[in-house]
């Protein structure tokens, strides 16, 4: 097939040369040099590739990327600040609270998380399990990535640390 | 082209037309899986994101029109979980928000697999599903459109564009039992909707039969036994458990690599009895 555009962090990206059944995953990692959204099950189960489109909260290995011209996509890198190495607060929050350990589930739980304020500032336990539910970590048991949503919604909303 | 971007029906109708074999893609939930395991050719796609139509949904008196493009976080929204509960709940049991965000009606219903979420709401609303072609419209009930495991009445050239259910004024409720709370494949499900205005009761089953199965004969008892005035069942827990085995009696189970027939069988008689006991005012006994 001929080449075609994807909008990723506000930027456009020629994909030229592709075949057409390439996962938005694989053409992110692959082609785009954007490793951020991790390939774990690629059929959805994981939530490792979790990525924004046109403002949704999607899994990106069951995207076509062929499919997403037109679509504004946000990745793990274009949540973060500009200057290279700095963290968002819920990418901070995950570091402070011990959220982190092998590391792979992070990007995903990052954008999973990001979504989920984003819709809902103030979030209820059962609130933030739902949102977190297409994500899998099989390191953590989710006690300390609850914490660090606690801690990032506290610091959003001036309050305290519970 | 490779991807068609058809914006209006017709068009889509018209691009599939001139590429019979492409790949109809709506979230892509589905589809994506068979294409990263390798087990779906792509030679052409028309891909229905910008036909804005089918995303869309309205109702009258009488019926809810769903577009076939609505996502389940759509089918879950507040408005339409009021007009259609039981497909918000079904619609809220599929995957993860992820899935949710993505999967559409018209997928589950193209896809027919026998643990589709949808599927058995559709089927105990007698929902009917309207098919645009090359030879214009169609309509079929569910129960003419998915033909068997996987298999639909879905001609070449035929795109799924609604789902229409009737609004029905009493309970309707859906349940499943899988091996976790989300991101579960039914292994068992019923869905129910009890209509006081005309005395009747529809159930209906999924994952336990090659098609969304309905219970005639468990309907027909719960409707003779409910006390309609009351909306209570004056047998009590002896009469949900009596509706729970009768609905397991039309189950049609097979063993597979997520679970047995016995138990499907068991599952979907526990299930039903919870959710006619949920259904009518609590029972005393």
């Amino acid at each position: 097939m001929t080449g075609y555009a994807l909008t990723v962090n506000g930027r456009e990206h020629r994909v030229e040369e592709a075949w057409l059944g390439e996962s938005l995953l694989h053409v992110l990692r692959e082609r785009l040099d954007l490793p951020g959204a991790k390939s774990g099950c690629e059929q959805g189960e994981c939530g490792s590739c979790s990525v924004m489109m046109d403002d949704v909260l999607v899994c990106s290995c069951l995207v076509l990327a062929a499919g997403a011209t037109g679509a504004r996509i946000t990745t793990l890198e274009g949540l973060q600040p500009a200057d290279r190495g700095a963290f968002s607060d819920v990418q901070q929050a995950f570091v402070d609270e011990g959220a982190v350990q092998c590391g792979f589930c992070t990007p995903g739980l990052v954008m999973a998380v990001h979504d989920l304020l984003a819709r809902c500032p103030q979030p209820t336990g059962l609130e933030i399990r739902e949102a977190i539910s297409g994500n899998l970590c099989r390191c953590t048991g989710y006690g300390r990535i609850f914490a660090a949503v606690e801690v990032t919604v506290a610091a959003r909303t001036g309050g305290r640390r519970r | 082209m490779a991807v068609a971007f058809p914006t209006t029906i017709d068009d889509a109708v018209a691009a599939l037309v001139a590429e019979p074999t492409a790949l109809v893609l709506a979230g892509g939930t589905d589809a994506l899986v068979a294409i990263n395991a390798g087990l779906t050719e792509v030679s052409s796609v028309v891909a229905l994101r910008n036909v804005t139509e089918l995303r869309t949904w309205r109702h009258d008196r009488d019926q809810v029109v769903l577009g076939a493009g609505l996502t389940y976080t759509d089918l879950l929204g507040d408005e339409l979980g009021e007009l259609v509960p039981a497909l918000a709940q079904a619609a809220r049991t599929v995957g993860s928000p992820q899935i949710r965000n993505a999967g559409t009606i018209g997928g589950n219903l193209a896809t027919a697999s026998p643990a589709g979420d949808t599927l058995p709401v559709l089927a105990a609303l007698d929902a009917t599903i309207d098919l645009v072609g090359p030879d214009g419209h169609r309509s079929l009930l569910l129960s003419d459109f998915v033909l068997g495991p996987k298999r639909t009445a879905l001609d070449p050239g035929e795109l799924i564009v609604a789902a229409r259910v009737p609004l029905v004024g009493g309970h309707q409720q859906y349940r499943k039992v899988g091996v976790r709370n989300a991101m579960v494949i039914a292994l068992a499900s019923v869905a129910l909707v009890i209509d006081p205005a005309r005395r009747t009761v529809a159930c209906a089953l999924g994952s336990v039969g090659p098609v969304p199965l309905r219970t005639p004969g468990a309907e027909r008892w719960a409707a003779d036994h409910i006390d309609w005035i009351t909306s209570t069942l004056p047998g009590g827990l002896a009469d949900a458990r009596r509706f729970g085995a009768l609905v397991a009696d039309d189950a049609r189970p097979i063993d597979d690599h997520r679970g047995t027939a016995a138990y499907r069988r068991h599952a979907v008689a526990v299930i039903a009895e919870r959710c006619l006991r949920t259904a009518l005012k609590p029972i005393s006994s």
